[in-house]
């Protein structure tokens, strides 16, 4: 049986230019680039080559950039290295509540460090209000941290208008970038960022290499000790062939993002429209207007999205009930449930997440089987009856 | 898609060898490994290295091992709301209202052969099969579905099916109903199963080290519900006062150990009182009843009371060697049951088992 990837914003394979130029920089590009010799300058120069082409996709300075291990790292990095560096006053943070666990976990950890840390709501859209972001600002707020575009649903932040209000109140601005780089234009001179969070298998590179963009003169500190590399800000040999692929990623992306884009968002819509138009009881959940292309996260009511999720890869469709990093958590998503569904609503959405190899025949393939399985899942003995007819 | 199977994979050696053995005659598998409980939920009671207990990451792990193994489908499905729904507060409910529950019963009739069904009706699977010690049978003559002991004695798990209704029964497969355990293992050492030297299960899955009193004190802090302080006292039969205890709870009928009071003959727990938060306590014999009640009686291989009286075998907990009893009806669903002779510790809930031989005719819930 043939299997469909439509889970997207869990992963991406790795494109077969990355893989090209990756496969012979495993085999020969070996050197340690802080190394003095032909070998580390090699690998030196594939480094911050890799360095010019992130740069380049992001509208950043190539010193600029600071590679890690991914988004994860780089999250980490920006929210406890600015947090921590902070001057004793600034004990304050602002972030919301539809984060990525690694930004939410980040701030946890702040907290039992002592800082103060606002968790902004979001209304139905899922959209952030700029202006809940101000009045949650206070004198002393160091940092706020606020997603680019959500994992779950797609919907992209008011993340320029929300910087500048930071710096008004004189903190520095995160933004969590992982699901927007390679899905919607960005420009780190336009949002205005001071840090911005870039991972590379969202990207076809493959996992374990990411990236903080870190605008110069940005007081951020260390949070792991060793060497001085990246500045001073990373330590730890870089991950090179890592690092070339995710340049290379970010090449392709600069070269094609706007036509793949277009691409996307026509299958997504088409995907989108069909699986409305063929099942009753369902819908898009959050904003439609402000969205990346490529996402689509929908309710199928009365039924389980687990169920569902599986029902579907037994017929070669991969999808997701949301992010793959709280799959098997017994918590419907915390995104969802921000966004007012209720939890029976929540349970029973799943997020379509559309990629590079995605075509309209897959797609229309994945409406059948998701109107065939919601239409056989919703037939078997619903859930709010079933429990009475039990004898015990 | 009809010919699909839904097993349900616990890591543990019994549903993985299940498992081998449906993929060696050639059934299409999807192997489900159930997530019931978060062993690390109670702080208080968390044990990370226990053993033996469902749902750890490492029984995950080992389920998922064992399905890469086998080349078959498989998946982790979140049941924890429903367990700790049907299961959990129950269970917690009847050791405050001084019963001794059987949470096992209540796993398999809401989670197992319920919603773990209707899971496989969702994969496409017509039946399902477990690793438990019974097997399931159809009476050729009738058409009803029996439930029969495995013919391991000491294996046999029908005390806790007496719960499944004829539909459960017709989807059902219990492959390891005709095998004893050392040939359980053979068959998974023979099937290269990776976890066939793995210790067998013990105990009450959701409680470690079988210390339910501290599960249910690690609960109730959990669920930040402060109890009026239990606290009573110790009677005789006779109602004179020999000691104090902090909680009916923390007693079952026919225990011996852990009474804390010092006498000639040996104590035995004779009944809890949760109104009074009295514990009565006496001497071995005054344990012997003759005669109980069964409640909410689910019938299987009979469709019901055959005649009025009617003879069988009744086992009141699962280590119980079933004794010869007499069986009239006590109203709806209700069934009362006189033992030839007295039995030890007729315990409040838990189950009163009927069989014919091997048969299991029917059970319910001792009042």
């Amino acid at each position: 049986m043939p299997h469909f990837y439509f889970d997207h914003n869990a992963t991406t394979p790795v494109s077969p230019e990355v893989m090209e130029t990756l496969v012979p920089c495993l085999a020969e590009v070996y050197g340690n680039p802080s190394s003095i010799h032909h070998f580390g300058q090699a690998a030196k120069q594939r480094l911050e080559s890799a360095r010019r082409q992130l740069a380049e996709l992001l509208g950043a300075q190539p010193n600029e950039i600071v590679f890690t291990s991914g988004g994860t790292e780089s999250d980490n990095l920006a929210i406890l290295g600015i947090a921590r560096n902070a001057r004793g006053e600034r004990k304050h943070a602002v972030t919301t509540v539809i984060e990525h666990p690694a930004v939410l976990g980040a701030f946890a950890q702040l907290e039992r460090e002592g800082v103060e840390v606002t968790r902004v709501p979001v209304g139905g859209s899922g959209v952030v209000d700029a202006g809940d972001i101000r009045r949650a600002l206070k004198p002393h707020t160091a940092l706020v941290s606020v997603m680019h575009a959500n994992n779950e649903t797609g919907t992209v932040q008011p993340v320029a208008e929300i910087a500048r209000i930071a710096h008004d109140g004189g903190a520095l601005m995160h933004v969590d970038g992982v699901q927007a780089v390679g899905k919607i234009p960005v420009d780190a001179g336009t949002l205005g960022a001071d840090l911005y969070t870039v991972s590379g298998h969202k990207l076809y590179a493959p996992k374990g290499v990411g990236a903080l963009y870190v605008r110069k003169g940005t007081p951020l500190g260390s949070i792991t000790f060793g060497g001085r590399h990246e500045r001073e800000r990373r330590p730890g040999t870089e991950n090179i062939p890592g690092i070339v692929a995710l340049g290379r990623a970010a090449e392709w992306m600069r070269e094609n993002l706007t036509e793949e884009a277009a691409r996307l968002g026509a299958l997504r819509d088409r995907l989108e429209c069909g699986i409305l138009a063929r099942v009753p009881a369902s819908g898009v959940n959050g904003s439609v207007a402000s969205r990346t292309p490529n996402t689509t996260n929908i309710h199928f009511d009365d039924i389980e999205g687990e169920a569902l999720v599986i029902a579907l890869d037994l017929r070669g469709f991969a999808v997701s009930t949301g992010a793959a990093c709280s799959s098997g958590a017994v918590q419907p998503s915390h995104v969802l449930i921000a966004m007012g569904l209720s939890k029976e609503r929540a349970k029973a959405s799943i997020r379509f997440s559309l990629g590079r190899a995605n075509d309209a025949a897959q797609v229309d393939a994945l409406i059948e089987a998701v109107a065939a399985s919601v239409e056989h899942l919703r037939r078997l003995s619903p859930v709010n009856t079933r429990l009475e007819t039990v004898h015990v | 898609m009809s010919k699909r199977i839904a097993v349900a994979m616990s890591g543990g050696v019994d549903s993985s060898t299940v498992a081998a053995m449906l993929v060696k005659e050639g059934h299409e598998i999807i192997g489900l490994t159930m997530q019931l409980w978060n062993q690390r939920r109670l702080p208080q009671v968390a044990t990370e290295n226990a053993t033996g207990r469902c749902c750890s990451l490492d029984d995950v792990y080992d389920a998922r091992h064992v399905a890469e193994q086998l080349g078959i489908s498989y998946y982790v499905v979140n049941f924890e709301d429903r367990f700790e729904k049907h299961v959990v507060k129950p269970f917690v409910e009847e050791y405050l209202a001084g019963r001794t529950p059987i949470p096992c019963t209540l796993c398999n009739n809401f989670i197992k052969f319920d919603q773990f069904l209707e899971m496989a009706d969702g994969v496409g699977a017509s039946k399902i099969a477990t690793g438990h010690y019974a097997r399931v049978t159809q009476d050729a003559a009738t058409g009803r579905w029996h439930l029969r002991r495995g013919v391991d004695s000491g294996k046999d798990q029908t005390y806790f099916l007496f719960g499944l209704t004829q539909a459960q029964l017709s989807r059902t497969l219990f492959p390891l109903g005709g095998l004893n355990k050392p040939a359980v293992r053979e068959l998974a050492q023979s099937l290269g199963v990776a976890v066939a030297a793995k210790p067998d299960s013990q105990e009450i899955c959701f409680v470690p080290n079988g210390d339910y009193a501290a599960f249910i004190d690690a609960y109730f802090a959990e669920q930040g519900i402060a109890r009026e302080a239990t606290h009573g006292e110790i009677v005789t039969a006779g109602g004179r006062i020999v000691g104090e205890h902090s909680g009916v709870h923390r007693f079952t009928v026919g225990q011996r150990k852990g009474i804390g009071i010092a006498a000639a003959e040996p104590l035995y727990v004779i009944a809890t009182d949760p109104a009074t938060q009295r514990v009565v306590v006496g001497a071995s014999e005054d344990l012997m009843l003759a005669r109980l009640t069964a409640r909410d009686v689910n019938w299987i291989s009979w469709p019901g009371l055959p005649s009025i009286p009617a003879r069988a075998e009744v086992k009141i907990r699962n280590r119980h060697v079933a004794a010869f009893a007499t069986l009239y009806p006590a109203g709806e669903n209700r069934v009362e049951v006189r033992f030839d002779e007295p039995q030890r510790a007729v315990t409040p809930g838990q189950a009163a088992v009927f069989y014919d031989g091997d048969l299991v005719l029917g059970g319910g819930w001792i009042e």
